[in-house]
């Protein structure tokens, strides 16, 4: 692997892949890529529809940067400028300090990671992986034995010869990645390459891709949807709504920081409860809730706010216990539903008001059947330091 | 038993008589509509031209050899016949060049339709379509309309006295090719078209991400990919071309002739029945060789591609 590598030997990470023209002092401050305020307008007059709406972020060397939201809020249209497959409407798009938003794709030194893979059919599974260096013109042997180099990397080498058509959808991710990574790419993008893998293979895939970003030291910018994917491979993660980037972090910050309700609910679950702020001190605000009555909650930094407020609380920082057994157990309300996960048990509790729907979550211990059951009047306990206070 | 077996042997004929009886009006048109007629054909070449026309039932080879060879008709000596054989290449060349041409002008066609919105591509596929409503020999006349020496190009070059006499456009193989193009471009669009409308564009766009220019990506990925269509259209180009008589009849004059001119001519004026039977069966050998290079060609190439 090293050999395979060696142009642009391993240690001198940072920086490494930087043109050499961009040779200024502070390059290895330079970001692999950087968003500013690009805006994707689709349509005209009435019709226009921002796909990307003054997007703005920049992506570290040697970063795994994951592009997380629901379908359709702009995500692969964001890994689509960066590849050049569309160009912005505004803004620009700056590779290692370059701005390449006007640059065909055939001459951006980022590749692609297709969803459907898009693996060409009538070429071998070697021929596929040596494509994009054929392209460059790169010398006959230099292809044959970076194809190999490859085939090995993905751990193909058996199917070498094999057509596209003739091999499986996991050996087809492999071949992609493969002919992806093939040319040594400043930065390459995948646009949710794991979606049409069944749960298993997905999972050895993720760990695959965290083998093949850490071997080959590439900048990685993942598109998903899935959350837990998201959390589970990234280095940092930027949270995209309806074209916008809500927040950026590294998956701890975003599961466990999250500054906006959009963010906060689609990580993971979340309960959400309305409230006013007495006071705040020291990062600590003391938050007057209807349903809960007084609650210490972090909030976020430089925040400024008070009166009304939206405080978030996790599903497993809380605990069902015995009603009215003030103060550890804050809420009471009905039980409403029981759910069996296996690893855990998920309660819906009806809170007071009758309104708001809680959710927990607890952990299931050996040989323990359900502590409570539908319809029990139950109260719930929160952890300390469990809520947080939202930005908006 | 045995009387059961009887009976199933009975049900069976029955079946079988049956489906004779239901796949008749098939077998019906293919012995009278298609064998039947190429059989007199061939029966036919092999008869002696009869004075007026028609045949007289003596078998006889001449109608064979006129096809390559000429009789003097002062010592009866054989000679090559000159006339047949350029008229042979001359069809042979004008039909290629126009499957040529019409892949030319039909592949970016068919790429530009393929490409748009999926509820305009109707639209396009319409209009490409609308000129084979119209009668040919219309069509072909429209043409001659076109480029005839008092027609509308050369009117309109006269008025702007772009040039001081006409050109000859009319009665040259331009004219053929112009025409032949013109009427042929739907059969090579059409399967085109089929092909590229299933093309995964996603293929183009990753060969854009694999450092291929567009040039590249029309060379290595596109055309390989659509390759059947280009097969298709060509056949059913070149075919038809081949056997032209209208087209080139009309635009060509009297001296730029065809195959089918040819064999036209020994049905009328030649009065030479054999001789034009022998001429129709080398023309759908030549195509028959054509078809067959074509398809093993194309066939090798799909082994190794896809």
């Amino acid at each position: 692997m090293e050999a395979l590598w060696s142009p642009s030997a391993k240690p001198k990470r940072r920086g490494q892949q930087l043109h050499a023209r961009l040779s200024v002092p502070h390059m290895a401050e330079l970001n692999a890529v950087e968003i500013r305020n690009v805006s994707k307008v689709f349509g005209f007059g009435e019709f226009a529809f921002a796909a990307v709406d003054e997007a703005s972020v920049s992506i570290r060397q040697n970063e795994f940067f994951t592009l997380l939201g629901p379908s359709g809020c702009g995500k692969t249209t964001l890994l689509r400028l960066i590849a050049g497959f569309e160009y912005p409407t505004s803004g620009e798009i700056l590779l290692n300090g370059e701005d390449i938003a006007a640059m065909p794709p055939f001459k951006r030194p980022i590749n692609t990671v297709f969803q459907s893979y898009a693996l060409f059919p009538h070429m071998t599974v070697a021929e596929n992986i040596g494509f994009g260096l054929t392209m460059l013109g790169k010398p006959k042997q230099d292809i044959k034995d970076r194809v190999a180099a490859m085939l090995k990397l993905v751990r193909m080498e058996a199917l070498a010869g094999r057509r596209t058509s003739q091999i499986s959808g996991g050996q087809q991710q492999r071949v992609a990645l493969a002919r992806a990574l093939a040319p040594q790419p400043k930065v390459l993008l995948l646009d949710e390459p794991l979606s049409a893998l069944d749960y298993k293979l997905r999972k050895d895939m993720q760990i695959e891709l965290k083998r093949l970003q850490a071997e080959t030291g590439i900048t990685f910018i993942f598109v998903t949807h899935d959350q837990e994917e998201a959390l589970t491979m990234s280095d940092r993660i930027a949270v995209m709504s309806s074209g916008k980037i809500l927040q950026v972090g590294n998956p701890r910050e975003i599961y466990d920081a999250p500054t906006d309700r959009f963010v906060a609910d689609f990580i993971g679950e979340t309960n959400f409860l309305k409230g006013r702020i007495n006071s705040v001190s020291g990062g600590i605000a003391d938050v007057e809730t209807p349903v809960a009555g007084r609650i210490s909650a972090t909030v976020p930094q430089d925040f400024k706010a008070d009166g009304e407020v939206t405080v978030v609380l996790r599903p497993e920082h809380a605990l069902l216990c015995p009603p009215d057994q003030p103060p550890a157990c804050q809420m009471t309300g009905t039980l409403e539903n029981v759910v069996y996960f296996g690893t855990d048990t998920h309660y819906h509790v009806r809170l007071s008001d009758g309104e708001t729907l809680f959710t927990l979550r607890e952990q299931n211990k050996p040989l323990q059947g359900a502590r409570f059951t539908q319809g029990d009047r139950v109260g719930i306990a929160l952890e300390a330091n469990a809520a947080r206070v939202l930005r908006n | 038993m045995s009387e059961a077996a009887g009976t199933i042997e009975a049900e069976k004929s029955r079946d079988i008589r049956k489906r004779w009886l239901l796949s008749l009006p098939a077998l019906l048109i293919i012995l009278v509509a298609a064998s039947g007629p190429l059989l007199i054909v061939l029966v036919y070449s092999f008869l002696t031209p009869g004075p007026y026309g028609d045949v007289q039932w003596l078998p006889s080879l001449e109608g064979w050899i006129n096809v390559v060879l000429e009789k003097d008709i002062f010592d009866g000596t054989f000679s090559l016949a000159d006339a047949h054989v350029s008229i042979f290449v001359r069809s042979v060349m004008l039909s290629l060049v126009t499957t040529v041409l019409t892949l030319l002008v039909g592949f970016p066609t068919a790429y530009f339709i393929a490409t748009r919105p999926e509820k305009t591509r109707e639209l396009w596929l319409l209009l490409i379509t609308i000129p084979f409503w119209t009668n040919l020999l219309i069509r072909t006349f429209a043409i001659l309309e076109v480029i005839r020496n008092e027609g509308l190009i050369n009117g309109l070059l006269l008025k702007f006295g772009l040039i001081a006499r006409p050109i000859q456009m009319l009665f040259t193989d331009g004219a053929i090719l112009t025409g032949m193009v013109y009427v042929y471009l739907p059969l090579m669009v059409l399967p085109l078209y089929a092909s590229m409308e299933k093309l995964d564009f996603r293929l183009v766009e990753a060969g854009y991400d694999l450092y291929a220019t567009p040039f590249k990506v029309l060379r290595k990925i596109i055309i390989p990919l659509v390759k059947p269509g280009i097969i298709a259209g060509s056949i059913l180009v070149f075919i038809p071309a081949l056997g032209a008589y209208v087209t080139p009849s009309i635009l060509g004059g009297g001296k730029n002739l065809m195959l089918g001119n040819l064999i036209e001519l020994q049905f009328g004026q030649g009065r030479n029945w054999p001789l034009g039977s022998a001429l129709s069966i080398t023309l759908m050998l030549i195509v028959m060789v054509a078809l067959l290079a074509y398809v093993r060609n194309a066939g090798s190439q799909g082994s190794r591609h896809g």
